[in-house]
């Protein structure tokens, strides 16, 4: 039913998408879907990496270590934004496209009362993409 | 040392690379808090005490208004004439330095590594730094300035073409008008994008191709090494948050009063502090509209229509003034500078201390005291591009739009003012009663459509305002956020808002002036910081061509 599944990581907050990360492996495992990992970071250096180089690097070390410790296929897909406080959700959508996912899974909070004047990242994605969007809480 | 863990430190770079190897992790200062739905990203205490030594100086010139007045009018004078060789003396190396970058072979070094791509192309990149860059300056200065040196502040001693009783003296005519135009080129020309220049470049060099934080300290890592991230640090980008945010409060301050100034010009809308106000207001909203857009949708977008209105008011004048008059203008003012720009450039020995002190001095210590904001948004949107490129696109190609601008507006004032002596009204607002706010619409006046070309002039004024706010109000949130440029949201809004309420505070209260002139006193150790600069970045760049 889904071929390839993508999963937007924080990379600074790996530790809150267990839930999400498990949830993705085992539909891939179901489906025998690819699962791409997209990770969005500025050009300017990071507490992550130095420079966009290191961070893809970075990301594909979490890819490959991923698909090893769950047992699917993983891929990387680092993106770099001019302005990702603001542009983290466009980039994730054009990312959907990029990638040719057709399920997104990624980890949301407790909905609260700052999303109804900041919709939350989970929830932007889920009311623009054109593909399935399941929200892991 | 680099953390090999594969945790949250900075990792090991492989085979060659110019990083600076740092115990620093960027953030590692940072306070991190949810209070209540408001997230927190923010640099301890970079942040805070900003925040409170803003607060506390607005207190200072509302509670005591005589003192500070006092004191900051002694100050700004004081400085400018007792420093006028040191910072015409460092205006001039940093000039001499970015032509140097632009021919030796260290100008090949790319910004961000020898791979990296250009983020923006050339027109957004243009847009964007002009509009922060110099922004309203042009539109308070363009009619002005060269009317003023021509008529009034005789550079070089250079005489005036109009006696005491105001009637003309051909024979003076040619001179005064040539250096009109020079004297003013020289103020917009090379010194203060070389200024930028040198800001912009240290910042991006040692953020793209050393991994260190986007923020002022990390220029200094070469000659503090790991003390810049204690308190020599903070204090850096102490400063530079509060010149940055009192130099943009203080200007919108003042540019509600010269918009309001020209809606009553063209509306008869009354001067008051409510309009002014609704001004700053209005600006600061549309400001917080753009910091919400991003860099990319808001920023950006901004600064390209604003090139796109002052192109459009700078093509009308350059036809409606006669594209010849002012081609000749042009040329004669380029010419000028040429053979003037030495002994203008020369701080000992002069007569003409009205022009040398009340002028020129006061800008190198206005757009020093501005570069660490421009510097820093201009290192922002540079990436990509190698040295050469970026010291030619942010030195040379300015200088020439600014020389055009100037002979443009200053050139259809100056011709104005010589036809028609007694019926200019440029000549009344500026020779006669110096009236600087209405003197571009004084010189629109004397053109075809004036009553149009008036109304894109107070929105261009307006929009140059909201462009300079929302670039700043990014650059105060990076600093303030340890170089991190994806804090929270919350915070480029607080900056933002913070900004507007400071200008308000100070247009009611009085005040502006003399925060104005304690921001042009911070262009003095700002001056020591620059100098320090063009070290760091000769060491980092030799550092770079060695890999």
């Amino acid at each position: 039913m889904f071929k390839r599944i993508m999963v937007p990581v924080d990379l600074s907050h790996v530790d809150r998408l267990d839930k999400a990360l498990t949830c993705a492996a085992d539909m891939a495992k179901l489906h025998g879907a690819t699962v791409v990992y997209v990770a969005v970071s500025s050009a300017t250096p990071s507490a992550l990496a130095h420079n966009p180089e290191e961070f893809a690097a970075k990301l594909a070390e979490f890819a490959e270590s991923q698909g090893a410790a769950q047992g699917i296929t993983a891929e990387p897909h680092a993106v770099i934004s001019h302005d990702p406080t603001i542009d983290l959700d466009p980039t994730l959508l054009k990312a959907v496209a990029d990638t040719g996912a057709d399920l997104v899974v990624m980890a949301s909070h407790v909905p609260n009362v700052s999303d109804y004047i900041w919709p939350s990242n989970g929830g932007r994605i889920a009311s623009h993409a054109k593909v399935t969007v399941m929200v892991v809480r | 040392m680099a953390d090999t863990s594969g945790g949250q430190g900075i990792p090991e770079p492989d085979g060659p690379s110019g990083l600076i190897d740092t115990d620093y992790e960027i953030g590692q200062d940072n306070y991190e808090a949810q209070i209540g739905p408001i997230g927190l990203d923010i640099h301890n205490p970079v942040f805070a005490i900003s925040a409170v030594a803003v607060i506390a100086f607005v207190f200072y010139a509302l509670a005591l208004p005589e003192q500070a007045n006092a004191f900051f009018g002694w100050l700004r004078p004081a400085l400018t004439s007792t420093f006028d060789w040191f910072f015409m003396g460092a205006a001039n190396i940093f000039v001499l330095f970015c032509l140097a970058l632009i021919v030796l072979p260290v100008g090949k070094v790319r910004l961000g590594g020898a791979d990296a791509q250009p983020d923006y192309t050339y027109l957004g990149w243009f847009a964007m730094l002009f509009a922060a860059g110099m922004g309203i300056g042009l539109m308070f200065f363009g009619v002005l300035e060269p009317v003023y040196h021509m008529a009034i502040s005789s550079p070089l001693g250079v005489p005036s073409p109009f006696a005491e009783d105001g009637t003309l003296i051909p024979e003076n005519v040619d001179a005064a008008r040539k250096m009109g135009l020079a004297a003013t080129i020289y103020h917009w020309g090379l010194h203060p994008w070389a200024i930028y220049a040198v800001v912009a470049l240290a910042l991006a060099l040692f953020s793209y191709n050393k991994g260190l934080p986007l923020t002022i300290r990390s220029a200094f890592y070469p000659i503090f090494g790991e003390r810049v991230w204690g308190w020599v640090g903070h204090v850096i980008d102490i400063i530079a948050v509060f010149a940055t945010l009192f130099g943009l409060a203080t200007s919108l301050g003042f540019g509600a009063q010269q918009a309001n100034a020209g809606l009553e010009h063209v509306f008869g809308i009354p001067v008051n502090t409510t309009v002014q106000v609704i001004l700053i207001t209005g600006i600061t909203a549309v400001a917080l509209v753009s910091v919400l857009r991003g860099l990319d949708g808001g920023v950006k977008v901004l600064s390209e229509i604003n090139m796109g209105i002052a192109a459009l008011l700078l093509i009308f004048v350059l036809f409606a003034a006669g594209a010849g008059v002012i081609f000749r203008e042009f040329l004669e003012g380029l010419l000028g500078y040429v053979q003037d720009i030495v002994p203008l450039s020369n701080p000992f020995g002069r007569d003409d201390t009205g022009y040398m002190h009340g002028w020129t001095t006061f800008y190198w210590a206005w757009w020093i005291s501005w570069s660490p904001f421009v510097g820093m948004f201009i290192a922002r949107v540079s990436r990509g591009r190698t040295v050469r490129e970026f010291v030619t696109c942010v030195l040379l190609i300015p200088s020439l739009v600014c020389i055009l601008w100037m002979a443009t507006f200053g050139g259809a004032a100056i011709e104005q003012v010589l036809a028609d002596p007694a019926n200019s009204l440029v000549k009344a607002q500026v020779i006669d009663s110096y009236d600087p706010p209405i003197s571009l619409f004084a010189m629109l006046e004397g053109l075809p459509l004036s009553s149009i070309t008036s109304v894109i002039a107070i929105v261009l004024v307006i929009v140059f305002f909201v462009t300079s706010s929302d670039s700043g109000s990014l650059v105060i949130d990076t600093i303030t956020a340890g170089g991190k440029v994806d804090a929270p949201v919350p915070q480029r809004v607080f900056w933002c808002v913070f900004e507007g309420a400071v200008a308000i505070v100070l247009l009611i209260g009085g005040g502006l002036g003399a925060l104005q002139a304690m921001v042009i006193s911070t262009g003095l150790p700002f001056t020591v910081v620059l100098l320090m600069m063009c070290y760091a970045i000769w060491r980092g760049l030799q550092a770079e061509r060695r890999l």
